[in-house]
Order: C-alpha cells, then sequence, then structure tokens
C-alpha cells in the first residue's frame, strides 16, 4: 500500500514535471504561473494551487471575504458592441470605489472581457475600452488611478463556454480582481 | 524501484507521444467537389527493403489535389492496370476509364538514398506533360509528394501549387493529466501532418503571423499577464519581445519586405495603428482617433493598409498609406465588418461580415467594390487567402469546437480541418511560399 502510494505521488509529480519542462526547450520563456481569476481551469490537482491558500489568507480579516457584502459582487456586464456602463453595473462600481476610496492602499486590477462574435483583436481593444469605462466611473466617484490596472483578454477567457447569448452575456464583462 | 523507475519513463515517453499526436489535424471536405477534372493517380512501384516505401506517395499526391476542388481523383478500385513507368502505359484502359490525365510513378531505395520519379501524361494526346526524378532521404518523402503535387495542380491549372506551404495555429485544450488549459502555437503541412510546436503557454496566445520569408511569426503572448508582441525564429525557436508597451500590445502584421510590422498599441489611451520599424524599434503612428483602431494588413505592393475601426460607430474597414494620412472608408454593406487581408495580387481582401449573431468570411474585389460572401456558418473569424490566392483558410465553430477550415475563392468546395483530440483550433494564418 505504501509503496503504492509512493509511486502515485512520483507519478503525479513526473506528469507535472512534464506539463511544465513540455515547451519548447529552447527558448527560455516558462509555462506562465497558476491564475487566480481563470473562470476556465479549475485545477482538481490543488495541491499545487498556493495561489488560492494566499488569496484566502489576504481577505480573512476584511470584508471583502463576506459573500453578503456588496462587495461580493465583483463583474460588471455589458451589451454587445458596447462599453456603456450600465445602470445595474453602476451599483456595483460604487461600492467598490467606496471601499477604495476608503482604503486607499488597495489597488485592484479591472479585466476587460468580450464575446466569441467578431474578431479576436477587436475584442481585445473591446475589452479594454470597457475596462476604460469602469475606470473612469470609479475616478469619479473618488478612486486614485494609481489604484487602477487595466488589462484586456478580449475573448480569450470566457466565464462560460457556450456559443449561445447565455454564454455570451456572462463573457462580455469587466471583473474587478483585488 | 527500478521497475518503478522504468514505468515512469515508459509513461512519460507515452505522455510525451499522445502530446505530439494531439496537435495533429484531420481534414475533410465538407462541400463540392463536382466539376473537378478527373485524374488517374496509380499507386507507385516499389523497389527497396519491406513491402511498402515508408510513405505513399500516390496517396499523398492524390489527397492534395482532391482537397484543392480543382481535381476528383479516380477511385484506386476503379483503375484498369497499375503502370509504375510511361513504357507499361496502354492509353485506352485510361480513356476507358474517362481521366484526361494519369500519374505514374515509383520509388527505390538504397539504404536511406530514395529516389523517385514520376510522369504525367496527357491520355488523348497520348503523350507526356511533364516529369522528374528526385534524390531524398526518407524524411523529405511528404515534401516530394507535395512538390509533385504542385507541379502537377501548375501544369494542369496554369497556376502555383501551394500543397508544400505550411499553416500557423492557435490551439487552446485542456489536459487531462492536470485539468488544465493550455494555449499553444503550433505550425504544420497544409495537409495537418508534421505539427511542430511554436510556443505554449498557460496564458492566451493569439495573432500570429508570419514573416514575409516564412522564417518567424510574430504573435501576441499574455504570458506576462497582458498582451506583448513576440517575434519567434521557426526553425532556432529563438524570441525576442518586439512591443510591450502598456496596455494593448496587438495585432502585428509584417511588411511585404520584412522590414516593418504594422500594429495595434494603446498606450496613448486606445488602440491606434503604428509602424514599427524592425531593425531598430523605431515606431511610426499611422491613425490618431479616439475609436478603436486595429488589425492592421499590408497590401503586397506595401504601400496601403486596411484596417478595422469602430469610428463611424461600428466596427468596418478603412484604408490608410502606409506612411499615414487620411483614412477611407472601405466596407458599407453590414454592420460588422472587421480584419480584412489582401490577396496575393492586391486586386482583393478577405475580411468577417457580420450582423450581430452570424459572422462569415467575405470577399470583396476593390476596383467594383462588390462583395461575395463564401460561408454560411455561424461564428467564423482570422480569414487569409493562401499564397497562390486560390484558397481562404479561416476559423468557425462546429458541435461546440472551434475548428479551422478553407473554402475556395469561388464558395464552390469547403474542408474542415480539426484536431484529432478534444480541443479548440484556431486562428490559421496561411504561410507564404517558400523556395
Amino acid at each position: 500500500m505504501n509503496v503504492f502510494a509512493k509511486g502515485t505521488v512520483v507519478l503525479l509529480s513526473s506528469m507535472m514535471l512534464w506539463g511544465c519542462s513540455s515547451t519548447p526547450k529552447t527558448t527560455t520563456a516558462p509555462v506562465a504561473g497558476t491564475q487566480t481569476t481563470a473562470p476556465v481551469s479549475t485545477p482538481t490537482t490543488s495541491t499545487m494551487n498556493d495561489t488560492d491558500m494566499n488569496a484566502g489568507a489576504r481577505m480573512a480579516t476584511d470584508e471583502l471575504s463576506d459573500p453578503n457584502s456588496p462587495l461580493a459582487k465583483r463583474t460588471v456586464y455589458f451589451d454587445f458592441d458596447k462599453s456603456d456602463i450600465k445602470p445595474e453595473a453602476r451599483q456595483v462600481i460604487e461600492h467598490h470605489s467606496k471601499y477604495l476610496s476608503a482604503n486607499s492602499s488597495t489597488r485592484i486590477v479591472l479585466q476587460g472581457h468580450g464575446d466569441e462574435r467578431g474578431t479576436r483583436e477587436y475584442n481585445l481593444s473591446l475589452g479594454e475600452r470597457r475596462a476604460r469605462a469602469v475606470q473612469q466611473v470609479m475616478t469619479l466617484m473618488g478612486v486614485s488611478p494609481s489604484q487602477l490596472e487595466l488589462v484586456s483578454y478580449g475573448e480569450e477567457r470566457p466565464a462560460a463556454m457556450g456559443h449561445d447569448e447565455g454564454a455570451w452575456a456572462l463573457n462580455r464583462r469587466v471583473e474587478l480582481v483585488y | 524501484m527500478n521497475v518503478l523507475r522504468t514505468w515512469v519513463l515508459t509513461l512519460f515517453i507515452l505522455l510525451l507521444w499522445s502530446g505530439v499526436a494531439r496537435a495533429e489535424l484531420t481534414i475533410e471536405i465538407t462541400k463540392g467537389q463536382q466539376g473537378g477534372l478527373p485524374i488517374a493517380i496509380v499507386p507507385f512501384g516499389w523497389q527497396g527493403a519491406g513491402v511498402a516505401p515508408p510513405q505513399d506517395i500516390a496517396k499523398i499526391v492524390t489527397a492534395d489535389l482532391e482537397r484543392s476542388g480543382r481535381f476528383d481523383p479516380v477511385a484506386t478500385r476503379d483503375l484498369l492496370a497499375r503502370p509504375t513507368d510511361g513504357s507499361q502505359v496502354n492509353f485506352r484502359d485510361w480513356r476507358l476509364v474517362g481521366a484526361p490525365h494519369l500519374v505514374v510513378g515509383k520509388v527505390s531505395a538504397v539504404g536511406d538514398n530514395y529516389t523517385v520519379q514520376f510522369q504525367l501524361f496527357d491520355v488523348y494526346k497520348e503523350s507526356q506533360k511533364t516529369g522528374y526524378t528526385f534524390q531524398v532521404k526518407e524524411g523529405e518523402l511528404r515534401a516530394i509528394a507535395h512538390r509533385i503535387s504542385d507541379i502537377i495542380y501548375e501544369a494542369l491549372t496554369g497556376e502555383k501549387g501551394a500543397f508544400g506551404t505550411r499553416i500557423a495555429y492557435v490551439t487552446s485544450t485542456v489536459w487531462q493529466a492536470n485539468n488544465v488549459r493550455y494555449y499553444a502555437l503550433y505550425v504544420a503541412d497544409i495537409d495537418g501532418y508534421n505539427p511542430q510546436l511554436i510556443i505554449r503557454s498557460k496564458e492566451p496566445l493569439m495573432s500570429p503571423a508570419w514573416s514575409p520569408d516564412g522564417r518567424k511569426l510574430a504573435y501576441v503572448s499574455f504570458e506576462s499577464r497582458r498582451p506583448v508582441i513576440m517575434v519567434q525564429d521557426v526553425f532556432t525557436a529563438q524570441r525576442e519581445k518586439v512591443a510591450a508597451f502598456s496596455g494593448i500590445n496587438g495585432a502585428p502584421a509584417w511588411s511585404p519586405d520584412g522590414t516593418r510590422l504594422a500594429m495595434s498599441l494603446s498606450k496613448d489611451g486606445n488602440s491606434e495603428i503604428y509602424v514599427m520599424h524592425v531593425a531598430g524599434g523605431r515606431l511610426q503612428r499611422l491613425t490618431e482617433h479616439l475609436a478603436i483602431d486595429t488589425e492592421p494588413a499590408w497590401s503586397p505592393d506595401g504601400r496601403k493598409l486596411v484596417f478595422t475601426s469602430d469610428r463611424g460607430g461600428r466596427p468596418q474597414i478603412y484604408r490608410i498609406a502606409a506612411d499615414g494620412g487620411k483614412a477611407e472608408r472601405v466596407t458599407f454593406d453590414g454592420r460588422y465588418n472587421a480584419r480584412a487581408s489582401f490577396s496575393p495580387d492586391g486586386k482583393r481582401i478577405t475580411f468577417i461580415n457580420g450582423d450581430g449573431n452570424v459572422f462569415r468570411v467575405a470577399v470583396m474585389e476593390l476596383a467594383t467594390g462588390n462583395v461575395q460572401i463564401l460561408t454560411n456558418s455561424r461564428l467564423d473569424e482570422s480569414p487569409s487567402f493562401s499564397p497562390n490566392g486560390s484558397m481562404i483558410i479561416y476559423a468557425t465553430e462546429h458541435a461546440n469546437r472551434g475548428v479551422l477550415a478553407a473554402v475556395s475563392l469561388d464558395g464552390r468546395v469547403q474542408q474542415r480541418i480539426q484536431l484529432q483530440e478534444a480541443g479548440d483550433a484556431r486562428e490559421p494564418v496561411w504561410g507564404p511560399f517558400t523556395k
């Protein structure tokens, strides 16, 4: 039994190692690390996922970790090919703006995304425009621009994997990542 | 312990092997063939060790010509005879089969030195149209088969064949071993064989673009958690970061002379078109507008670029001189026109035409402004011409998967190219002719 368990561990780690070492040997770039917000990859081998533990430790004492706090909502949604902030989105942004104004050392990333329709590079630009729209509202509400970092993933990191309006509506979004 | 080690090693090799197989593409012709020119391609003769040569040349040539949509090869079982060179050909047999053209050939080997001979005959004139003999190593047999396809194609259509060219494409797959999504950029022969991994990452990769000499690929990588433009040598795997300004570094496109890269940068607030001189990195800004300006593509003479802009409220195609100036709108039909690229002769552009619900491959004849929609799928992306201008390769969605597809310029022939393993393939770009 013990031998078997040991074997499994060796096997598992060799698979992980293989996963890492199979990037082209001639390039220096490593496979980029695990991500906290990737909705499409939920690793079942959770032993390697140290970023989750960090996130847990950081939020433990904060209203950010309270699932009933309005701050628990961290995504705002958009219409197709649009970057206008909708009324329900404004509310979400307002709660976070208040929190960020009161906690001026906290920085967040505004991650812009789009649905799969249309072309990828246009969607990349559209994702950035959505993130910028959220940034504008937040700075108007008193958040310092230095607290806000913008990045667009375009349609490359969908939150829902389907090919219909149900999935698309969830993918046209800006995520507020603490 | 030793046993365990052996086992782990075996598993490692198995996984590695499956990692290679994973990228392989299969091609299925989904539409058209009627009207193709019948041609009889006889299995090649073989003189060498073993029962058969390592590659079935006639089979590769048959598949190439069939895929082009211009030919309708006679099924092997309908061949009345199996000649392997001209002296054995009885032309009457082939007139009975109804094939105006006949290909015969043979392969012989001494060690790793292969000799491949083929002849193309006009069955009605009872004469040889062309014929070649090649001396190659085993590893070059597939390439020689594609070369033979090129020669036959050009002899019979008058158009240059592109069977020896390669495509680059992006895959997105979840690995069973660790349940993590990986993005990868591959280069493969246009029949899906010989996939070569260029780069793999847990972060997205997008927008591959071939340098005009076919040696390098520019692409957008999120490895540093934001979009950055990389240029990588396909043969040495050496790579460098060429644009990592704040904001978006996207949509790289090589100038036809290979000295410049057009790109979309948002470092000054929103996406604008820039041209970077590859040697030295000097930047020249082409557009200045509050709208999104992205997806630049060069005209073959290097004097103009087309790009996507929503300056009119919705994404449309615009044209601008390569040294800047006023942009003029090119597309007017439809609510969404984006990601244009030129045909090799510069007379047409292909782009995505959409109405919000369906997005299809379109071609515009620039002289007349006539637009033709070539596909009737729902979510097409990334169209680009083959280097001989006869086909357009693009990405689409089929049965909930991202697949590659190709369509002939007249829309008559369509093929679907998909990964053998689960996962999505997308953003195909057809490489240039290579010497």
